[in-house]
């Protein structure tokens, strides 16, 4: 993935709560093979009905729980080729979060009032490394894991950064004892 | 230290600080392929096969089609016979279309016996938390996840927190795991488990069979739960004795596992009680499982909320649902009843519906279906003859898959359809556009495809 430090420029909306990955990504599009071109399809029935109007601005500042339901990992890949860089809401799903920081999404938490400021601004720049987000109103803190930070910031995927400790899964593997035997073959 | 459950499935399993080891890795048809991919881009094999298994589920035909050559629908053909091909090709056991072992990755894992206690599990589905009914640490992963656990068979993880919910009292007649869990989600909210590990404990809990600490841990991820869990015990290992993945040295393992449970003095971060006996017969009635009340109630009004964004979300719910506030649910009258999915397909789930509709009639205005879990649940019900009980009394009955919870397969709702599901998601659209999802138990769906209405299986005869 490529690195994120600063995601900058206007701010789109989706004032909701509880918005699940049902609706952000519906089923019928889960069937793609592939990993790109989810974009158009997302909030697919709420768009076509004319529930929302979503601009593909750089930031999306969301409702709590955003991103509930489902694992499906489509959902941050069709919120990311519409052309969101960054979302900002009160809280998150905790699989759609880490789903989020796998592909260089960056999910930001505010607490719900200054979720408002950000979308009445209408503007924000989010600072990963310095962990704010600067808007009109202010200059909010929000927090991010240390070694999601890391990745973040130098486009690292945690696959190489797992590798590199081949040799404590080894270890790991080789002193376990009957657990760590196999469990799917010969059955 | 005394630890909890969890704290002692994590630790075992710490290889450094934050990275876990995996010893189950269940795969299905549509979180994979671009894992695989991933892995063919850079070169990667699967670190352990023999801890990896894949059967098709979410877009598999339920019309008796059993080959992935034969389905119809051309992407989802195309995406069963891409997991077919990437199992080959990187050495992976698989149970597809037409085997005799295929069906929903969640009811195959404990039927084959490779969802033991102890172990840390995961899939690319949320609903892995049932797994967690043996006393495992389950659950649902993303495809970048996927792709890690494939190569490394570890996992990058935040620690979660732990939340203990104790259950006192027995669950009353009529009253079922289902409706226990669906209460829990309705106090708790949907995002009320968020960043927790749920251990469900307690009387209520510890009398249960396995399909119903199934049922309880599969819907955890419902409140937002990382995973659910349930201590082991003798219902937990007799369950797992004699299946084709139980350890070969079983008593070893069942010595193991008896370290398993939460030690006493344990802490949590945070506990919750429930009295298990004020419990009744749950029916959502909104467009998320904690919208929920009990049958016996009557549709909430929106204006009796406080918060002006929670009205808002409530009468958007109520307009899609095509409700009015102070309808009984008991006039609510769906037009289709789902018997399935990952929460509620299990051999004893079909047990208890057949009971409710056995000797009577499907009401004209609905059409019902039942989809077995697996195709070995479907030939076990077959042996006790439970098939001809729902199809005498108007029921399809259908071959193994996730159907319609879901809808990524032939199996959906028409526009405006109202459907008594056992499923666990009633999200707008999640089981066909503009389909009407409410959420109940097996026997309720049952009742309600008699009736054509739902009604409080309590006091129904």
């Amino acid at each position: 993935m490529r690195p994120i430090d600063v995601v900058e420029g206007k701010v789109s909306v989706l004032d909701r709560a509880d918005v699940d990955t049902d609706q952000i990504i519906p089923k019928q599009f889960l069937k793609r093979v592939e990993r790109t071109g989810f974009g158009e399809f997302l909030f697919y029935d709420w768009i076509r009905d004319g529930e929302i109007e979503l601009e593909p601005n750089p930031i999306l500042v969301a409702g709590r729980n955003f991103g509930c339901g489902s694992s499906r990992e489509h959902a941050p890949w069709a919120l990311e080729d519409f052309g969101f860089q960054a979302i900002i809401a009160p809280s998150f799903a905790d699989i759609f979060y880490a789903n989020c920081t796998k592909i260089g999404l960056l999910p930001a938490i505010l607490d719900e009032e200054h979720c408002r400021a950000v979308a009445e601004a209408g503007e924000a720049r989010i600072d990963v490394d310095d962990e704010t987000v600067t808007c009109a109103a202010g200059v909010f803190e929000f927090a991010v894991e240390s070694d999601v930070k890391y990745r973040l910031l130098n486009g690292l995927d945690d696959i190489g950064i797992t590798l590199e400790n081949g040799a404590a899964i080894d270890t790991f593997e080789q002193g376990g004892g009957a657990d760590r035997g196999p469990v799917t073959t010969a059955i | 230290m005394p630890n909890n459950m969890f704290e002692k499935i994590w630790g075992a399993h710490e290889v450094s600080d934050g990275l876990i080891y995996i010893d189950l890795h269940l795969i299905h048809e549509v979180t994979s392929p671009q894992a695989f991919d991933g892995l063919r881009l850079a070169g990667r094999g699967v670190r352990r096969t023999d801890k990896t298994l894949a059967t098709a589920d979410h877009n598999t035909p339920t019309d008796g089609t059993m080959a992935a050559r034969l389905i119809a629908d051309e992407l989802s053909r195309i995406q069963v016979e891409t997991l077919e091909r990437n199992c080959e090709e990187f050495g992976i056991p698989i149970y597809s279309l037409g085997s005799d072992r295929q069906g929903i990755v969640h009811v195959i894992g404990p039927e084959l016996g490779v969802t033991q206690p102890g172990m840390t599990i995961v899939c690319g589905d949320s609903h892995t938390s049932t797994h967690g009914a043996f006393g495992a640490l389950a659950f649902g992963i993303g495809t970048s996840e996927v792709e890690h656990v494939m190569a490394t068979q570890c996992l990058v993880q935040k620690r979660p927190k732990t939340m203990r919910i104790t259950y006192g009292g027995e669950l009353g007649a009529g009253v079922t795991p289902k409706d226990l869990i669906l209460a829990t989600i309705g106090r708790l909210g949907t995002g009320g488990m968020t960043g927790h590990a749920v251990e469900y404990a307690g009387p209520a809990i510890e009398s249960l069979e396995m399909h119903g600490r199934m049922t309880i841990c599969n819907m955890t991820i419902e409140g937002g739960g990382r995973a659910g869990m349930i201590a082991p015990d003798e219902t937990t290992f007799e369950w797992v004795r004699g299946r084709p993945g139980a350890p070969q040295d079983f008593d070893a393992a069942v010595a193991r596992w008896r370290e398993l449970p939460t030690d006493e003095g344990a802490s949590f971060d945070q506990e919750i009680e429930v009295d298990a006996s004020a419990i009744s017969p749950m029916v959502t009635w909104g467009t998320n499982p904690g919208m929920v009340v009990e049958v016996t109630d009557t549709v909430p009004d929106p204006a009796a909320l406080e918060s002006p964004a929670d009205r808002e979300t409530a009468e958007r719910a109520l307009t899609y649902m095509d409700l009015k506030p102070g309808t009984p649910m008991t006039e609510v009258a769906p037009d289709r009843v789902f018997i399935g999915s990952c929460t509620n397909s299990r051999i004893e789930d079909l047990r208890e519906a057949a009971e409710v509709v056995d000797g009577r009639q499907v009401a004209s205005s609905i059409r019902a279906m039942v989809v077995p879990g697996s195709q070995q649940v479907k030939a076990a019900a077959e042996a006790e003859g439970l098939h001809d009980v729902f199809r005498g009394a108007g029921f399809e009955w259908r071959e193994a898959g996730c159907s319609m919870c879901l809808g990524m397969n032939p199996d959906t709702l028409a526009e405006g359809e109202r459907c008594a599901s056992t499923s666990n998601r009633n999200f707008e659209g999640r089981q066909g556009k503009g389909g009407r999802t409410h959420l109940v138990s097996p026997k309720m769906a049952a009742a309600a495809a008699i009736e054509g209405r739902f009604v409080d299986i309590r006091d129904w005869s």
